[in-house]
């Protein structure tokens, strides 16, 4: 496999009121972003635990980004509070087992951010390509 | 390949940082310039100028050594498209071009206004040296 | 196993045009569940939907996958489909091939690829879908309406006129907002307060109305029909309603010298004041900060004047309760602060003022009582400069201004030059403009006059500077069309200044959890659909708290508001969102850890008979979700340590389904 050629494979999970909707109007404004980002509509970034996000790292995902709404304008008014303590448990975990810090993020996007949209996963990704593919959590018994 | 023109945009704009795009028009740059009536082109042509690829006549103008790199165009310039970067971009390409500074030692006069402020002396020797 | 139909539509070129529909029809056959498959140009259209009704009845689709637009956008449109067809509307999943694929990557390839993952996670989360219903709410049939400018009082008075109770609340000792400010109003040249003040008064009498002036909302809880709403009512030291709004006490009163916001401090009040004359509520208020009985404990004067015995020195803030069904912000706007625009020289000369200011120099109520004179000397100036979008279209990274068009100074600022020709006409007026925006009826036409029949100065061109040299200022200028640069001594600069959202909308927009722009303006919840409610369910948006506006489209955006408010209100019962938490009793522990986090209280703990597996009982503690009140955010399931809550629509196994499909 050349390094040229490599995709990475990204999930992004996203807030339906806030960051779903900034994917919509980077959509809107036609603002392109690498079409390895596949996103996953939750009703709050605290809807997102940390086993979704294992399990994307365990299927063979390379890169895990969440999105919520920008602290303070949750849409359920704490939320992403919960999801700010919680991400930072469980990459202080992925840390101590190796998993490279580039390889997940959380951010905060709103809904009028398409731009911020756009540029956040675009950084993303090209941080993502420069790590590599994800082998270290890869579970190789679901390849087949 | 890139036209003489086009080659000649590409390298004020590298050098400057400028967007002309961002400009709207607006002509604040040319309400607050103090040297306007001694140019023959005033910093909102520079950035129409640069934008259409007018470049040349910018280059042989006196206009870029009337300007005084006071950059009230660049604080007062609501869309933050800077001309006065563009002006020195283009003073700088011209007299690098030349390998020359724009005068020679025996062009500055002896005595210098003891009243000149230094900052003046200061963007003077930026824009006549190379 | 589910039965499941897949839909994909073209929407034109829009999603066909980056994307091989056919080619994501047939990808998509294949997968798990699936037993139809087709394309269409337009789904959304009543043909499309009929292919996808004839498709439930015809294969005995269980589950129906869309791969089009957002469900932002049309998911509740498929829904109303599936439910037409018999199919319960929560067995609908949309892949969103529009906006986060088709618009957003140029090669076909890779769309199309994108475009059949983003339909096999939609398909792989349908196949764990399950019928919901939703659940019921009453309705309290009484509404909010935060703000008493014009927008307020439009949308109060449509309210209220449909029947429902309405109350509005105002940070101001009076309502009637900045309209109350102005002296005439474009294009026709109505003046302001004729046209203002009668709404106000019928605003007061009307029976259906309650007005908290001089109040704030300090808590909203609860959600769309159910809002607990805590208003904070200040302490105005004058009894509402024994208050006769005589006025003796505001003549009496010994300090003078307060400056007076209504006037935009060109002149001074009482301590103890009435905005203005046609003030609603009529009622004295003791401005705190001044008044030596407050401060010292030494004066009294009021009070023995009043013979209505209105004064109460002692009053404290007061904090009502009051449940609601629905919520408008009418925030409103002010215009931005001069002080990053040194070049206009505001803070250094009393004779740049901004258009507001200047609209009190003209007000017959104003500080000069109508006549246009200079704040520094008195004098009549001769020569007047309008400058234009001052801190409007700025660069967002010049960091002075506003980004957007703040819209309504084009046409005040035309309204101003007019009638200062109209009334003064030995004054030379000029005004410097970028362009003129003038959409709107009878705008361009309005602007024309003020050129052609009052000969106002329009020059393309922008004042660079402004120096205050004598009692003159110096204008220096740029006239783009003469290509020269222009020097004028003038006698008054007026800055049209930029617009900007009030201060309190930004936390009001954090109570109700209604989202905002980067420029603090309500975000509706279509932009061009649904352009006055909030994207947060019973909260409704009217007047420039959503962008700027004028007048009549102010008046129009209210009422728009109020009869979506009374839609909401005739209803006696809302459907709510059938997405809610609930807790599998068998594996619940009953630890709490769900009621702490859940921001709604919407989870409390029961004690549950249960048949122990050797045929003894047991009692436990259990989590019970109020269906009601759960709003589906789901931060419960997440913390729940035993894994027994999970939120419905949203279950972990479906949301697994959809990560194990995109990473396949």
């Amino acid at each position: 496999m050349q390094v040229n050629e490599y995709k990475p494979l990204i999930v992004a999970f996203c807030c339906n009121w806030c960051s779903y909707a900034g994917a919509d109007l980077a959509g809107n404004n036609r603002l392109n972003y690498p079409a390895e980002v596949k996103i996953i509509r939750v009703p709050c970034s605290c809807r997102v635990n940390p086993m979704f996000i294992l399990r994307a790292f365990q299927r063979g995902a390379d890169g895990v980004i969440l999105c919520g709404c920008h602290p303070g304008d949750c849409h359920y008014t704490s939320g992403n509070y919960f999801t700010r303590r919680r991400m930072a448990l469980l990459f202080s975990m992925l840390d101590f087992l190796g998993i490279e810090r580039e390889r997940t993020r959380v951010e905060w996007v709103s809904a009028a951010e398409g731009a911020k949209f756009a540029a956040t996963m675009n950084d993303f990704v090209e941080k993502v390509v420069a790590l590599g593919e994800n082998k270290r959590l890869e579970d190789l018994r679901c390849k087949k | 390949m890139l036209n003489k023109t086009e080659r000649q945009k590409e390298q004020i704009l590298r050098m400057s940082g400028v967007n002309p795009l961002k400009c709207m028009r607006c002509g604040k740059c040319s309400g607050t310039c103090p040297s306007y009536d001694e140019m023959e082109y005033h910093p909102h042509q520079f950035v129409y100028m640069v934008e259409t690829g007018d470049i040349e006549a910018l280059r042989n103008s006196d206009s870029i050594y009337k300007c005084l790199s006071c950059f009230a165009c660049v604080d007062r310039c609501p869309r933050g498209v800077e001309p006065a970067k563009l002006v020195e971009a283009l003073r700088l390409s011209v007299i690098r071009e030349k390998d020359a500074n724009h005068l020679t030692a025996n062009q500055i006069p002896a005595l210098i206004d003891d009243e000149i402020p230094q900052q003046a002396l200061m963007s003077a020797m930026r824009k006549y040296s190379k | 196993m589910q039965r499941i139909g897949v839909f994909v539509c073209h929407c034109g070129t829009n999603i066909a045009g980056t994307i091989d529909v056919k080619a994501v029809a047939e990808a998509l056959k294949n997968e798990p569940g699936v037993v139809f498959s087709t394309d269409y140009q337009y789904m959304c259209s009543q043909a499309g939907q009929d292919i996808i009704k004839d498709a439930i009845a015809e294969h005995k689709l269980t589950g129906i996958v869309v791969c089009s637009c957002s469900p932002r956008m049309h998911e509740a449109t498929f829904r109303k489909t599936a439910a037409a067809a018999g199919l319960n509307s929560y067995m609908v999943e949309i892949a969103n091939i529009r906006e986060q694929c088709s618009w957003v990557h140029k090669e076909i390839p890779i769309g199309t690829e994108k475009a059949i993952i983003l339909g096999k996670a939609a398909v792989a989360k349908v196949n764990l879908n399950t019928p919901l219903t939703p659940g019921e709410s009453p309705v309290t049939k009484r509404a909010l309406v935060i703000g008493g400018g014009i927008a307020g009082i439009q949308t109060a008075l449509d309210i209220a006129d449909a029947g429902f109770p309405v109350d509005i609340v105002e940070t101001k000792p009076t309502i009637g907002g900045k309209m109350a400010q102005l002296d005439k109003t474009f294009p026709t040249l109505d003046c302001a307060a004729c046209i203002l003040t009668p709404k106000m008064v019928e605003v007061a009498q009307h029976e259906n109305i309650r007005i908290f002036s001089y109040s704030e909302v300090s808590e909203i809880k609860g959600f769309v029909g159910n809002f607990d709403v805590t208003i904070k009512r200040r302490a105005r030291y004058v009894k509402e309603d024994i208050c006769t709004g005589c006025g003796a006490c505001t003549e009496k009163c010994p300090q003078k010298k307060v400056p007076n916001e209504f006037n935009l401090g060109m002149d001074t009040r009482r301590a103890i004041y009435i905005p203005f004359a046609q003030a609603v509520p009529k009622v004295a208020t003791i401005d705190a900060d001044y008044c030596t009985m407050l401060k010292t404990g030494k004066c009294g004067v009021c009070s023995k004047v009043c013979t209505a015995g209105a004064i109460d020195y002692q009053a404290k803030d007061e904090f009502i309760e009051e449940k609601y069904g629905a919520i408008v912000a009418a925030t409103g706007f002010n215009p931005i602060s001069m002080d990053k625009f040194d070049e206009f020289a505001y803070s250094q000369s009393k004779d740049v003022i901004t258009s507001l200011e200047f609209e009190r120099l003209t007000n017959a109520a104003g500080p000069t009582a109508g006549k246009l004179l200079r704040p520094s000397d008195g004098e009549h100036p001769h020569t007047i400069v309008f400058v234009q979008c001052v801190g409007s279209r700025c660069d967002a990274c010049a960091e002075k201004g506003k980004e957007y068009c703040s819209k309504i100074c084009c046409m005040y600022t035309a309204k101003h030059a007019m009638l200062t020709r109209d009334k003064y006409p030995d004054t030379d007026v000029y005004v410097f403009y970028i362009d003129v925006r003038t959409p709107g009826k009878n705008f361009d036409e309005f602007y024309r006059r003020a050129v052609e029949e009052y000969g106002v100065h329009y020059i393309k061109g922008m004042v660079g500077k402004v120096s205050p040299e004598g009692n003159k200022l110096k204008v220096q200028a740029s006239d783009l069309i003469a290509g020269k640069q222009l020097h004028i001594d003038a006698d008054l600069v007026v800055l049209a200044a930029a617009i900007e959202p009030d201060k309190s909308a930004r936390p009001l927009a954090t109570m109700l959890t209604a989202s905002m722009d980067t420029n603090d303006f309500f975000t509706e919840a279509h932009p061009k659909l649904r352009p006055v409610e909030s994207p947060t369910a019973g909260v409704f948006l009217s007047g420039t708290c959503q962008g700027p506006k004028d007048i009549p489209e102010t008046v129009s955006q209210a009422g728009a508001a109020a009869s979506k408010v009374i839609g909401l209100l005739a209803k006696d019962k809302l459907t709510g969102n059938p997405c809610v938490a609930h807790s599998d009793e068998n594996m619940c522990n009953g630890c709490s850890t769900c009621e702490k986090v859940c921001p709604y209280g919407a989870i409390t703990y029961q004690d549950k008979e249960f048949r122990m597996p050797d045929r003894t009982t047991k009692i436990r503690r259990i989590a019970v979700v109020n269906e009601a009140v759960c709003q589906g955010c789901g931060c419960c399931t997440v913390a729940c340590m035993s894994g027994a809550m999970d939120l419905k629509g949203f279950m972990n196994k479906q949301i697994m389904a959809e990560v194990d499909a995109i990473c396949k």
